[in-house]
C-alpha cells in the first residue's frame, strides 16, 4: 500500500507497529518475568549498578508454589469459572429468546422493549453497586456465588440480545415458513430450524460474556466478604497485600494464572470474539 | 436437512395441548420468551435504580434504615472539596483518554488494515489488554510504577532522561497521568479492533480511484476514509465515553483514589463513602451524580442510531 522508497515503509509500517506492539504487550512480558523472579531480585533499588531488569538467570517456582499452597487462590480459580458459566449460560438463554422476540415476532410494544433493553446495555455496574449491595444482603444472597450469577446477567444479557438480534435477522422468513407447512410450530420452527442457523453468533455472544464475567470487579468486591468465596480478581487484590506491603512476585503470578484462563478461552474464539466485539458496537 | 429431521421425529404426534397452541400466538410466544429477561434486568436493574434513588434521599447506613432528608445528601456533596475534585478528575479522564484512545486507536487500525505476515496472528495479540482481566493487568502496571523498584525509572535513567527517581504514583499530577496511561493502554485496542472493522467495510477501489485522480494520502484518509468511517466512529467513542465515565478498576488499583483523594473518579468515592465509611446514603448521592451526564450521552446515542438507521 505504501508507494514509494524503502525507508519509508520502515517509517510509517515497521516502526510504529513495533511501537504500538511494546506498548501494549509489555506489561504482560513484566507480569512473566516478576512471576518467575526470585525476591533477592526483585527487591533491588532501580538504579543499583549492574542490574538488567528485563532478565533472570534464576527462574523460581516459590511465587507460584506460594499461591496454591498458602493462599485460596485455587479455590478463587474454580469460584470464578462456575460463576462465568453459570452467569453466561443464563444470559445465553435469555439472549438468544428475547433476540428472537424482538426480531422475528410482532408483538405491541416490541420497539420500546428493544430499546430498553438496549438503554440497560449502557448502564455501568459503578451507577448502581450501593443500592444493589442493599438488595442482595435484603435476599440473603451476600457472600454466595448466587448474588453474582444472577447480577452478571444484567450486563451480558443486553448485549447478548443485541448481538442475537442481529443474527437473527439475517435468517430468512422462508426457511422458517418452510418448517411451518411442514406442520412445525412456533416453538419448533424457531428451536430447529432459526436457532441452530445462528449457533455462531451464540458462540460469539458467549466467548464475549464469559471474558467480561470472568473480569467483573466491582459487584464481586462488594458483594462477597469471606475470602474462600471470593473471585480471582477480588482474591488477588484484597488476600496478596497485607497493609502497605505488597507481595510482587504472588501478586504476578496470581496475575497471570488468572489470566490465563481467559486467554485460552480467547485463543480459541479469536474470530468469534472479534465478531462479537464489533456486533455489540455495530449492532 | 435440518427441516427433514424435524418433520421426521416431532410433527406426527398427537394434536397439541393448550399450552402449545398458545406458543402459536406470536405476542404469547414473544411474552414467554421475554419474561426472564424481563424479570431479571427488572429485579437487578430497574429495581435498585429506583433503590439508589429512595435511598439518596434518606441518611441510612449499613444496618441503619435512615429517614427522609431530602436533597441534604445532593447539597452536602456539591460542597464536598473532594467531590468536586472527583468530578473534575472524571471529565479530565473521560476527555484525555478518548482523545488519545481515538488517536491512537485509529492509527493502529489503519496499520492493521494493510498485509502483512503475521496479520491474524497480530490482531489477536493486540487485543489482550482488552481481554485480560483490568484488575490484573492494572497490578502489573503499578508493579511497573513502583516508587523504588519502577521499571520505567530505570529505563529513563539509563537513556540519561532523569538523573532521580520520578515517584509515579505519590504526585497528585503524575498519579493522574499515570492513570490516564493505563487506561489508554487499555482502550486502544478497542478502539483499533472496532474501527478496523469499520476500515474493512470500505471498498478500497474508492481509495485508488481517487489515487488515480491524483488525491495525496491525507486527501484520501480525509475525504473517503473518514466520513464513510464516522458512524462507527460515533459509537465506539459513545461506548467508551460510558465505561470511562463510570471506570472504577484502575484507579482502585493503582492509587485507591489517592495521594490525599486527589485521583478520585465518582466510582471510586461512591466506593469510598458508600461501602468503606458506610454512608450508604451519600455513596447512592455520589453514584446517582453521574446520572445526568451518562443519560445525555445514551439520548445522543440513540438519536445518532436512529438517523443513521432512517439513512
Amino acid at each position: 500500500m505504501i508507494e514509494g522508497a524503502r525507508w519509508r515503509k520502515w517509517v510509517f509500517f515497521y516502526v510504529p507497529m513495533a511501537l504500538f506492539l511494546l506498548f501494549l504487550l509489555f506489561p504482560f512480558y513484566w507480569m512473566v518475568i516478576t512471576s518467575v523472579r526470585p525476591d533477592g531480585e526483585l527487591y533491588r533499588p532501580w538504579n543499583s549498578t549492574n542490574y538488567n531488569p528485563f532478565w533472570t538467570w534464576n527462574p523460581t517456582w516459590v511465587h507460584v508454589r506460594y499461591l496454591f499452597e498458602e493462599t485460596l487462590f485455587a479455590s478463587w480459580l474454580w469460584n470464578t469459572t462456575f460463576i462465568a458459566l453459570a452467569s453466561t449460560a443464563i444470559s445465553l438463554v435469555c439472549g438468544v429468546f428475547a433476540g428472537y422476540a424482538l426480531s422475528r415476532l410482532n408483538f405491541p410494544f416490541a420497539g420500546s422493549l428493544g430499546t430498553a433493553i438496549f438503554i440497560t446495555y449502557l448502564v455501568p455496574q459503578t451507577l448502581l453497586f450501593i443500592p444493589l449491595a442493599e438488595i442482595i444482603r435484603n435476599y440473603r444472597l451476600g457472600d454466595t456465588p448466587w448474588s453474582l450469577i444472577l447480577t452478571y446477567p444484567t450486563f451480558l444479557i443486553p448485549f447478548c440480545t443485541w448481538i442475537m438480534m442481529g443474527y437473527f435477522k439475517a435468517v430468512p422468513k422462508e426457511l422458517e415458513e418452510c418448517a411451518r407447512i411442514d406442520g412445525a410450530s412456533r416453538w419448533q420452527a424457531m428451536l430447529y430450524i432459526v436457532i441452530p442457523v445462528a449457533i455462531p453468533g451464540i458462540l460469539s455472544a458467549g466467548i464475549f460474556a464469559f471474558t467480561l464475567s470472568w473480569n467483573e470487579f466491582i459487584y464481586a468486591l462488594v458483594f462477597l466478604s469471606s475470602p474462600a468465596q471470593k473471585t480471582v480478581p477480588v482474591g488477588v487484590t484484597s488476600e496478596l497485600i497485607r497493609g502497605d506491603v505488597f507481595y510482587w512476585g504472588p501478586l504476578m503470578a496470581g496475575a497471570l494464572l488468572g489470566s490465563i484462563p481467559v486467554a485460552i478461552a480467547y485463543s480459541f474464539f479469536v474470530e468469534h470474539y472479534v465478531a462479537g466485539l464489533t456486533g455489540s458496537v455495530k449492532g | 436437512m435440518a427441516i427433514s429431521a424435524v418433520s421426521d421425529t416431532t410433527l406426527h404426534e398427537a394434536p397439541p395441548p393448550r399450552r402449545q397452541r398458545l406458543l402459536e400466538d406470536e405476542r404469547w410466544l414473544a411474552f414467554v420468551l421475554l419474561v426472564p429477561t424481563i424479570v431479571l434486568l427488572g429485579m437487578f436493574i430497574a429495581y435498585p435504580f429506583i433503590q439508589g434513588i429512595l435511598l439518596s434521599v434518606t441518611s441510612s447506613r449499613v444496618g441503619m434504615r435512615g429517614d427522609f432528608v431530602g436533597l441534604a445528601n445532593f447539597y452536602k456533596i456539591f460542597n464536598d472539596g473532594i467531590f468536586r475534585t472527583a468530578v473534575y478528575n472524571t471529565f479530565l479522564y473521560t476527555g484525555v483518554t478518548t482523545v488519545f484512545k481515538l488517536a491512537l486507536g485509529l492509527w493502529l487500525a489503519m496499520l492493521l488494515n494493510r498485509n502483512f505476515r503475521g496479520k491474524a496472528f497480530t490482531r489477536a495479540f493486540i487485543l489482550l489488554p482488552f481481554i485480560i482481566p483490568t484488575v490484573l493487568s492494572t497490578f502489573a502496571w503499578k508493579w511497573m510504577f513502583d516508587p523504588t523498584f519502577s521499571v520505567l525509572n530505570w529505563l529513563l535513567y539509563h537513556l540519561g532522561l532523569i538523573t532521580g527517581r520520578i515517584n509515579w504514583l505519590g504526585d497528585p499530577d503524575l498519579a493522574m497521568i499515570s492513570i490516564i496511561i493505563v487506561n489508554i493502554w487499555r482502550g486502544v485496542p478497542f478502539f483499533a479492533i472496532s474501527l478496523l472493522a469499520g476500515l474493512q467495510t470500505i471498498s478500497p477501489e474508492l481509495n485508488e480511484a481517487a489515487a488515480i485522480d491524483g488525491a495525496k494520502p491525507w486527501q484520501r484518509f480525509w475525504h473517503i476514509t473518514w466520513p464513510l468511517l464516522l458512524p462507527v466512529t460515533m459509537v465506539v467513542m459513545l461506548f467508551s465515553v460510558i465505561q470511562t465515565f463510570a471506570d472504577f478498576q484502575i484507579v482502585y488499583v493503582m492509587t485507591g483514589g489517592g495521594p490525599a483523594n486527589a485521583t478520585h473518579l465518582f466510582a471510586t468515592y461512591a466506593y469510598q463513602i458508600g461501602i468503606g465509611t458506610g454512608l450508604l446514603s451519600e455513596g447512592a448521592a455520589i453514584s446517582l451524580a453521574m446520572f445526568p451526564v451518562l443519560f445525555l450521552v445514551v439520548v445522543i446515542q440513540l438519536l445518532y442510531i436512529r438517523r443513521v438507521e432512517v439513512r
